[in-house]
């Protein structure tokens, strides 16, 4: 498969990197000002290796890429919120062009659902967005093998960088910003954590399953959500909760009624859900084989790009 | 619901005791001798009946079978007797409040959750390692009725938003591990 490349952040630079060991070509590889195309395929490391010391992919200009030859558009930009802008009109280019997409963006899947797949309806192309949730982990392929309609509801641990902050408060009895500020010491938390401690992002993924599981008979976006984040969680409740033999989690759900809910939840302390570290984990409730749990890593650049490549080959069969 | 009588539930009896010395302590002891576990009791001091009594509300937990004995041993001790089973708290429920729960009047929020009509406060711990003026968070332990732990959680948060605080709460039903 050809594969063109909008975003070279750590998931797209890891996309272009293993493309070549899945056995595709990338033809384009763009950030928000520069780019590398070649409809023969371009020399990713050059092109990284220019990102890295230059700033700039390539020469070639980000729409090259868009407009240039690809089977299938993976669309790795940051996540926006809203009218998932630009990475939405990038996935209608593609459609229209009856191309793939493959989305690692969560914006349009979870803001823009029935947009999206209306657009898909209108095109030869399909659209794939494992990489949305839980990165590493085969969350909405294992929905799909199973049938959305076996699957009663589901919950989780869907943000590594406030499981982090919750399990070392609970492990070492510290507060919030101390931990936070060592988070992003490590590189586990962003410079700018707002949506992985507000909710947000483990939000966005639990709209994505919830739109999922409906098959379009309800449309969730943002809005849907009930959220609420880890912020004002001091020590004094994780204590209290490990006094009970639990411990605190940002749980993410979408019950049974299909409702999407977001906060810190009391988990017993050796429940599977307890996860530690930046594990992810996530619990489908199936409708004849009980309870199901994927886990594993849920972020990262090679993390996510496998789920974006393991959706370029889906299509390629 | 299992029809079995080995089967334990949890209870609620609402008496009215004479204010005199002694009385409540004279009404826990059918409970105990017959092998009724109190979980919590709610003593109404200062808010008498049109009767001129003391209500009282005292959750239990045992047998159907002992919760009979019980009443039957109740009323031959002649207690009056408002209301006795009707009400069966069916679901334990935990959950952490935080934040400035002394300055926002921690004895008010547990009665605003206890009038919100569909639980009681079975047990209290408070941990406000940086003095009662900062945050501290209070893990609560209710007693709910069956079905109704949606209705108590939905109060909390209605509760917990009024004053500002944060609620860790219990995965749902089915969200057991």
């Amino acid at each position: 498969m050809k594969v063109a490349i909008l975003g070279a952040g750590a998931v797209g630079s890891s996309v272009a990197e293993l493309a070549g060991e899945y056995g595709h070509a990338v033809t384009g590889l763009a950030d928000s000002g520069s780019a590398a195309a070649d409809a023969d395929g371009i020399d990713v490391d050059a092109a990284l290796t220019s990102k890295a010391e230059e700033g700039v992919v390539g020469s070639a200009d980000p729409s090259d890429v868009l407009d240039g030859e690809y089977d299938v558009l993976v669309e790795a930009t940051p996540t926006t919120l809203g009218d998932a802008q630009p990475g939405f009109d990038h996935v209608r280019t593609a459609l229209e062009r009856d191309r793939h997409v493959v989305l690692a963006n969560k914006g349009p899947v979870a803001e823009r659902y029935g947009d999206l797949r209306d657009l898909e309806a209108a095109s030869d192309g399909e659209v794939l967005f494992e990489a949305t949730v839980g990165g590493a982990m085969p969350v909405l392929s294992t929905i799909e093998d199973f049938g959305p309609d076996h699957i009663t509801a589901a919950r989780g641990v869907l943000n590594g960088t406030a499981n982090f902050i919750l399990s070392r408060m609970g492990a070492d009895g510290l507060g919030y910003e101390h931990v936070l500020a060592e988070a992003q010491d490590l590189g586990v938390a962003e410079a700018d954590p707002t949506f992985d401690v507000d909710g947000t992002d483990a939000a966005l993924k639990c709209v994505i399953v919830a739109n999922v599981l409906a098959q379009g008979e309800r449309e969730y976006s943002l809005e849907d959500a009930e959220v609420d984040g880890i912020v004002d969680v001091p020590g004094s409740a994780i204590d209290l909760a490990k006094e009970d033999g639990r411990t605190v989690r940002l749980i993410g759900e979408v019950s049974e009624s299909g409702a999407v809910r977001v906060g810190p939840r009391l988990v017993p302390e050796n429940a599977a859900l307890a996860v530690s570290g930046t594990r992810n984990i996530v619990q489908l409730e199936t409708e004849h084989a009980g309870r199901l749990n994927v886990s594993g890593r849920g972020a990262g650049g090679p993390e996510t790009a496998t789920a974006v490549l393991a959706d370029v080959g889906r299509l390629a069969d | 619901m299992s029809d079995s009588s080995d089967e334990v539930n949890a209870y609620t009896i609402r008496l009215e005791l004479v204010d005199e010395p002694g009385e409540l302590l004279r009404a826990l002891h059918p409970i105990a001798d017959n092998g009724g576990n109190l979980l919590s009791i709610f003593h109404e001091r200062g808010n008498l009946t049109p009767r001129g009594h003391i209500p009282v509300e005292v959750d239990l937990e045992a047998t159907p079978e002992r919760f009979e004995t019980i009443v039957e041993a109740l009323r031959s001790e002649e207690f009056t007797i408002i209301q006795a089973g009707a009400d069966r708290y069916g679901e334990a429920l935990t959950v952490v409040l935080s934040g400035h729960l002394v300055e926002t009047d921690l004895s008010d929020t547990l009665s605003q959750i206890h009038q919100s009509g569909n639980a009681t406060v079975t047990d209290l711990s408070l941990s406000a390692p940086e003095g009662t003026d900062d945050v501290s968070s209070a893990r609560l332990r209710l007693a709910t009725e069956a079905d109704a732990a949606e209705d108590t959680l939905a109060a909390i948060r209605d509760i917990a938003a009024q004053k500002d605080l944060c609620v860790v709460e219990p995965l749902t039903a089915g969200g057991d591990a």
